[in-house]
């Protein structure tokens, strides 16, 4: 609070510009070392090449890009990565709109202790959630043994992309429910009565009046899983077991274990410039239902 | 608010939902109770082995105690950082105030992955990786934007009034600050400190990035047990966190109520 002393220290009020540069300093100072210049850095970076023993190359140039660009695996990658997140973002909200529906119609009490058991998963680790997974989908795992105990030979669940969607799916529902609830404000049970009333079927009430109205929180929900399923790191690697090559996964390993930190500037930057699509996808598909 | 009777259907599919998304969290009690070397569910024997196993593993104790440190340092920072801030932005209003409050909360928009690569290109020729001071730096950068916006909305909603009336009372600004508005804000400062806390402890991907052989988190500790051996330590492990989260919400929901901290 040091920031504030000054000016009664000083017996001379000081202006109130010069009080809040000091109120913002520390912040700002943080934020520049922390954020603007590494990602600045992260740009440039991406520029430069790199040679196998991972020993930096000064030459600025587009070596790196027309690498990536050109690569059949990493054009795989990241047509592979936008495809699994799109998958995962629709079963997300498909598992997540029936508890999101129950929540908004149901009150009290009840409500708030289901709420809880929807915000209680994000606030456990990512990887003690992934553990529970790898319990449930192992050999030795939930699954397995209950379909050996029927006499079913049991799939393989881990260790390959059946494993990372599942985890993923689950990991984000709870993005997914909440930000399904924020938009259901517009969902008033009058008008489904009145759909009931003029003799539509429930059915038919369902799609033409509930999910219309609840759009919005759909768009900005599926907006929000795909950004956060197309960047996850810890799921991926921990039930993929290296056999799943996702963006995120790759960029670890390239900056940690290959050392070619100029392809995972790369590839970073790939997905940063997918989140600005979706983010136009979105306001546009927001602006149609609008 | 709505006495519309729900259909059963809904009532049936949002329970088979709830399983999914809680069975992560479920199975991993039975576990934490296993007696056996290996993980399996269900477990062939029970025993309370593995919650003794965490205390002998020197590893896992240096990465909690690191954790906690790590966890409180980002914690106190944070609310010195962000409290001028939220309090500049919001009461003084200086012009571009929007834009640097969304310059300040940017750092959450960047994935944790792309965030975590950016840093480490920047801190690996400072010599910052595998140190304490460079895990406090990576890790104040996804604190202090939530610092700011709770303290922010907390300040926004003070009744300036009682603020007015000490100061019309001959009340001097800093004993305004000190002795009217931090107490009224009480509640907003203990969420903040929780929700900082919790981001720090439970942060792993940008300590991933940060940490060296010498030096590990818990979450990161944990990371690397899960992708090397499959044992019931990390379920024990688990569940004690899982008791650590509910106490931690448990007092925010004592001080300031866990509906208005979490749910906006």
């Amino acid at each position: 609070m040091t920031a504030i002393d000054l000016p009664v220290a000083g017996k001379r009020p000081m202006s109130p510009t010069a009080v809040v540069m000091l109120l913002l300093l520390p912040i700002a100072v943080i934020n520049a070392i922390g954020f603007l210049w590494p990602v600045v850095n992260l740009l440039r970076m991406s520029f430069r090449d790199s040679e196998a023993s991972g020993a930096l190359l000064e030459t600025s140039g587009l070596t790196t890009w027309i690498n990536v660009l050109s690569d059949s695996f990493t054009l795989d990658l990241i047509t592979g990565s936008i495809g699994v997140s799109l998958f995962i973002t629709v079963l997300t909200l498909v598992c997540s709109y029936p508890i999101a529906l129950y929540l908004h119609r149901c009150s009290g009490l009840w409500r708030t202790v289901l709420l809880v058991l929807v915000i209680a998963p994000l606030l456990t680790s990512a990887v003690v959630r992934t553990y529970g997974w790898i319990a449930i989908l192992s050999d030795q795992g939930l699954i397995a043994n209950a379909l050996l105990a029927l006499g079913i030979t049991p799939p393989r669940l881990m260790f390959n992309l059946t494993g990372v969607i599942i985890g993923l799916t689950e990991i984000l529902m709870p993005y997914m429910i909440l930000a399904l609830l924020s938009g259901f404000g517009r969902l008033d049970p009058r008008f489904e009565e009145a759909a009931l009333t003029l003799g539509a079927t429930p059915w038919k009430t369902f799609w033409r009046v509930v999910v219309p109205l609840t759009a919005p929180g759909m768009a900005l929900g599926c907006l929000l899983c795909f950004v956060l399923a197309i960047s996850s790191f810890v799921t991926p690697k921990l039930l993929g077991g290296g056999r799943v090559f996702l963006l995120a996964t790759e960029i670890y390993d390239q900056a940690i274990v290959t050392l070619n930190w100029p392809m995972a500037a790369a590839l970073s930057i790939i997905i940063l410039v997918l989140f600005g699509f979706a983010l136009a996808l979105y306001t546009r598909a927001l602006r149609r239902i609008a | 608010m709505d006495e519309r009777p729900i259909s059963p259907v809904l009532k049936g599919v949002t329970l088979v939902m709830f399983l999914f998304l809680l069975a992560p969290l479920i199975v991993v009690v039975p576990i934490s109770f296993s007696g056996d070397a290996y993980m399996a569910f269900p477990p062939t024997s029970w025993s309370v082995k593995w919650y003794g196993a965490i205390f002998h593993d020197a590893q896992m104790t240096a990465a909690f105690t690191i954790s906690i440190l790590l966890a409180i340092v980002v914690t106190v920072i944070s609310l010195l950082v962000g409290l001028p801030a939220a309090y500049a932005l919001v009461r003084l209003k200086p012009r571009g105030a929007e834009a640097l409050g969304s310059l300040f909360t940017a750092p959450l928009l960047l994935p944790t992955i792309v965030l975590g690569l950016a840093i480490l290109l920047v801190f690996a020729p400072l010599g910052l990786l595998g140190t304490f001071q460079g895990l406090v730096a990576a890790h104040l950068i996804v604190t202090l934007p939530y610092a700011v916006r709770v303290l922010s909305t907390a300040l926004a909603t003070l009744p300036i009034p009682v603020e007015e009336a000490a100061a019309t009372l001959g009340a001097r600004p800093l004993t305004v600050f000190f002795k009217v508005t931090l107490p009224m804000m009480r509640s907003g400062l203990v969420s903040t400190a929780a929700l900082c806390f919790l981001v720090s402890f439970d942060e792993v991907v940008l300590s991933l990035f940060m940490t060296g052989p010498r030096l590990s988190t818990l979450p990161v500790a944990m990371y690397h047990h899960v992708e090397q051996q499959a044992d019931p330590m990390v379920a024990s492990l688990s569940v004690l966190l899982v008791v650590l989260t509910l106490v931690v919400v448990l007092i925010v929901d004592r001080t300031a109520g866990l509906a208005k901290t979490f749910v906006k």
